[in-house]
């Protein structure tokens, strides 16, 4: 029996099924995915209790600071923007199966470079071009700085994970040794790079304290997205994500293909950094690492690697350390709890995962 | 059959299989064995890489279940749900590969597995090795660490621990591969003395002299099928080339009333037609788990079949993968319609018309999670009419994919199945129509066959047939000398790398590529 026999035929007949069978699967994703966080809230506010502050009032300081008061949302929205490029290059590596975990090197080589060379270059052309051409240093600085994990894998073979994390200590490092050597502005005595004038920096969206790299970061999670399912560029780079074997088999060019990977997913490390510096920061000081690039990994997991997904698990990362950090200022919680949150909620949904594949697998015998 | 399975029920077998059969995704790995083991006996399982052997081994070590059949332990149908149940039953297991620690000393290694809250009970294992040891006529250092012992040594340790844990089946898997002469010597003594105490021995081998110099009864496997068994009264009766002769007439003799027979259609190939593939001189660097190739000449005129024989492993995949581009070669040219192509890429020789069906069709044939559509064109991502400008055509890929299914009879649930999902027989489905659609010119099938039922075993071999017909130059490797002589113009015979004959497919060719493929000259 093959497919064609009744296409049409079956199509009707099978559609109210395939419609009950669908909001089954969208219900069951649902539970699966609000169940565990639901969970992993309560486990996070058994932690907090057994520290001596009380969950509700701490959940109720993220919810209001993180998402209801005005202010509060405005800084979530502008949170996301380099969060939002750090989660698109991290989709473009996990799904061609590489796993680029030096996103912080790339991210703070990139914010260092945008922040030397903005104000620079204000100073002998427009502002728009000025910010254009910074985005685009950082971008290929941080791609540079992929460039020999990218190499020692394709070439070589050399787990890549290693290899990044390794390049992101020097990186950290390096960006801290330009800041205080190189790009040190010398009208300050604090040690960091020269402050790009506010009206220089990337608008704010209408009324609001709001970057407009928000609308980059979205643009680039979104386009990252379709060029990964839609186009034969991403299906390559699935191909050698999914079985790198098969990749050979079927002629690809794979070390080329995975240069490319590092290069796009380093890419747009580069570029949140730059956003973040041309939007928000102005400027680097010397030891600021804020971290994103491993905060991100677990949400791009939790969205499966699907950019809409991960642009909700973003906001979700962003109402959380927007609101822990004011809820750790007033109720006296480190700052590094909204981690232990998002990591508590990540190990849940794993085991939820794997309970239910075994529910499955047992239903199914 | 049924007459058969319950003539094998013997009061005295330790264990018996019947009807055992044991799929994997896209492989029959064994079907429908039936084996009796017996106190007292080596019972040599000898069979090619495939064969089946170490699934076997698997389930009666408890590491895998069947699928059908059953297993008697004691003449009592028993599931082994584990090595450690196979362990309390009495099936002790000495792998291909050592499995002891090597930073420990013998007596520790033997202890390992004893119950975690008690303190090892040195004294008594050595009383006890002391015993095993003597009776057996070996010696055992006990106090060595594993990793100074010769590989011999280690053999004997793990045959000691077998023995330490009571076991009363003894199954050795592979265990001359990687021994000297002499130390298979050795072992094939310590097998006499320890059968001599009653134990019973499974041995797997692939080498026909061990098997007949060590082997109380012989059972055949051949493509995951026992083809045949000699019994211990036919053994003694035989001398040893008369038993090899028997053995090499089982795996590859033509069995009676076989259905996969097909009489080969007289095709009439013009021999002054140009090669379509003319291979001259290849030669591949070896690598750790392959020989090297080394000077392989042949040609392939359109509409002709070659045929390459010989037993697994002895570089039929390198030569596939080298002819495909896959793996880089070391000398040697590779024409195709009288243009080299060795210099070009895996995507080049395909645009060029050069088809390569790989063996392994999940490992590298397909992208398992990715749906029966997009595994349909794997090699043609990018080209038009299915992406345009690089940008996805999802509306011509199904309507082509639509149209494979139905021409090639894949049978899936829906396009969008994942591929994994399908039998083994669907899978090669999807790679033939990969393979052999429009523009292809010479095609290189490695073990079409391999692990398929019968239907879908002769519809792939009507597709080969076919796609010779067409006046394609068709490379055949296989390890099924049946479908070799069933199908091939010509058969050549590949041993340790090197082409050792070429034999026309005429009336002797059985016999001609038998004697090549065990290291006789034809």
């Amino acid at each position: 029996m093959s497919i064609e026999t009744a296409p049409s035929a079956g199509a009707t007949a099978l559609d109210p099924t395939a419609a009950v069978a669908t909001r089954r699967d969208i219900q069951h994703r649902l539970l699966m995915t609000l169940g565990p966080i639901l969970a992993a809230l309560i486990i996070a506010g058994c932690i907090l209790l057994a520290v001596g502050v009380d969950p509700l009032a701490y959940y109720g300081f993220v919810l209001e600071k993180g998402l209801l008061s005005p202010l509060g949302i405005q800084q979530t929205l502008t949170r996301m923007a380099p969060l939002l490029f750090l989660a698109a290059g991290l989709i473009v590596a996990f799904r061609a199966g590489m796993w680029n975990l030096g996103g912080d090197g790339q991210f703070l080589l990139g914010a260092v470079t945008a922040a030397a060379s903005a104000p620079v270059f204000v100073q002998i052309m427009p502002a728009w071009l000025a910010l254009v051409c910074s985005f685009l240093i950082a971008m290929v600085v941080a791609m540079i700085w992929s460039l020999v994990p990218a190499l020692l894998r394709a070439y070589q073979g050399v787990n890549e994970i290693i290899t990044t994390l390794m390049m992101t200590f020097l990186g950290t490092s390096l960006a801290n040794v330009l800041v205080k050597l190189v790009f040190r502005d010398p009208g300050t005595t604090v040690p960091q790079t020269r402050t790009l004038p506010v009206e220089d920096r990337l608008p704010r969206l209408f009324e609001t304290t709001i970057t407009s790299g928000l609308l980059l970061g979205l643009a680039a999670i979104i386009i990252v997205h379709l060029v990964m399912t839609r186009t034969a560029f991403g299906l390559k780079l699935r191909i050698v994500g999914a079985n790198p074997r098969a990749a050979i088999h079927s002629g690809l060019g794979v070390p080329k293909l995975t240069i490319a990977v590092f290069a796009i997913s380093a890419g747009l490390a580069g570029l949140a950094g730059a956003v973040d510096i041309l939007g928000v920061q102005g400027n680097v000081r010397a030891d600021w690492n804020p971290a994103y690039g491993l905060a991100v990994i677990p949400v791009v997991f939790l969205a499966r690697m699907n950019g809409f997904a991960a642009i909700g698990f973003v906001f979700l990362l962003s109402v959380l350390s927007i609101g822990g950090e004011s809820a750790a200022r007033r109720l006296g919680v480190p700052n590094h709890f909204t981690l232990v949150l998002v990591s508590i909620v990540l190990i849940v949904l794993a085991l939820a995962e794997y309970i239910d594949h075994r529910y499955n697998q047992s239903r199914r015998v | 059959m049924s007459i058969a399975s319950s003539l094998s029920v013997d009061k005295r077998d330790i264990v018996a299989l019947e009807g055992v059969t044991k799929r994997f995704p896209g492989v029959v790995a064994n079907d429908g064995v039936d084996l009796a083991i017996r106190p007292g006996e080596v019972h040599v399982l000898l069979g090619e890489n495939g064969a089946g052997k170490s699934t076997l081994i698997g389930m009666l070590s408890g590491l895998q279940q069947p699928d059908e059949g059953r297993i008697l332990v004691d003449g009592e149908p028993t599931a082994i749900t584990s090595p450690r149940h196979a362990l309390a039953l009495g099936i002790g297991t000495v792998f291909q590969h050592m499995m002891l620690v090597p930073t420990l000393t013998v007596a520790e290694n033997l202890l390992l597995g004893g119950p975690w809250w008690q303190r090892p009970k040195t004294e008594e294992l050595e009383a006890r090795v002391a015993e095993i040891t003597r009776t057996l006529g070996i010696t055992v250092r006990l106090h060595a660490k594993v990793s100074e012992l010769s590989l011999g040594e280690q053999q004997q340790v793990e045959i000691l621990r077998a023995m330490v844990r009571n076991t009363r089946l003894l199954i050795l898997d592979e265990s001359t591969s990687m021994l000297t002469p002499k130390g298979i010597e050795e072992l094939g003594a310590l097998m006499r003395r320890l059968v001599g105490q009653g134990l019973a021995i499974v041995f797997i081998t692939h080498k026909l002299k061990e098997a007949a110099a060590f082997g109380d009864r012989i059972s055949v496997l051949k493509l995951g099928r026992k083809v045949g068994e000699i019994p211990p009264e036919r053994f003694r009766a035989l001398g040893e080339q008369a038993i090899i002769s028997e053995i090499v007439e089982l795996m590859f003799g033509k069995r009676k009333d076989d259905p996969e027979a097909a009489e080969r259609p007289v095709r009439v190939i013009h021999a002054e037609a140009a090669p379509l593939l003319q291979v001259h001189d290849l030669a591949v660097a070896p690598t750790d788990e392959a020989p090297c190739l080394s000077s392989i000449s042949f040609d392939i005129r359109p509409g002709e079949i070659f045929g390459i024989a010989g037993i697994d492993g002895n570089g039929q995949k390198q030569l596939a993968e080298a002819l495909a581009g896959q793996r880089a070669t070391m000398g040697g040219s590779v024409r195709l319609e009288g243009a080299p192509i060795e210099a070009l890429s895996v995507g080049e020789r395909r645009e060029r018309g050069l088809r390569y069906l790989t063996d392994d069709r999940l490992g590298e044939g397909t992208v398992g999670t990715f749906p029966v559509s997009i595994n349909f064109f794997l090699k043609q991502v990018g080209a038009a009419p299915f992406w345009r400008k690089g940008v996805e055509q999802r509306a011509e890929i199904d309507k082509r994919a639509a149209q494979i299914v139905r021409e090639y009879d894949v049978r899936t649930p829906s396009l969008k199945t994942p591929v994994a999902r399908l039998s083994g027989g669907n899978i090669q489905k999807v790679l033939l129509a990969r393979e052999l659609a429009e523009g292809a010119k010479v095609v290189i099938f490695n073990k079409p066959t391999y692990g398929l039922d019968l239907a879908n075993t002769l519809a792939s071999r009507q597709r080969i047939r076919d796609t010779a017909a067409r006046g394609l130059a068709v490379l055949l490797i296989s390890t099924d000398l049946e479908e070799l002589l069933s199908m091939c113009d010509r058969i050549a015979v590949i041993s340790n790398g090197s082409l050792v004959g070429t034999v026309e497919n005429a009336d002797d060719a059985r016999t001609k590529v038998g004697r090549l493929m065990i290291g006789l000259a034809a």
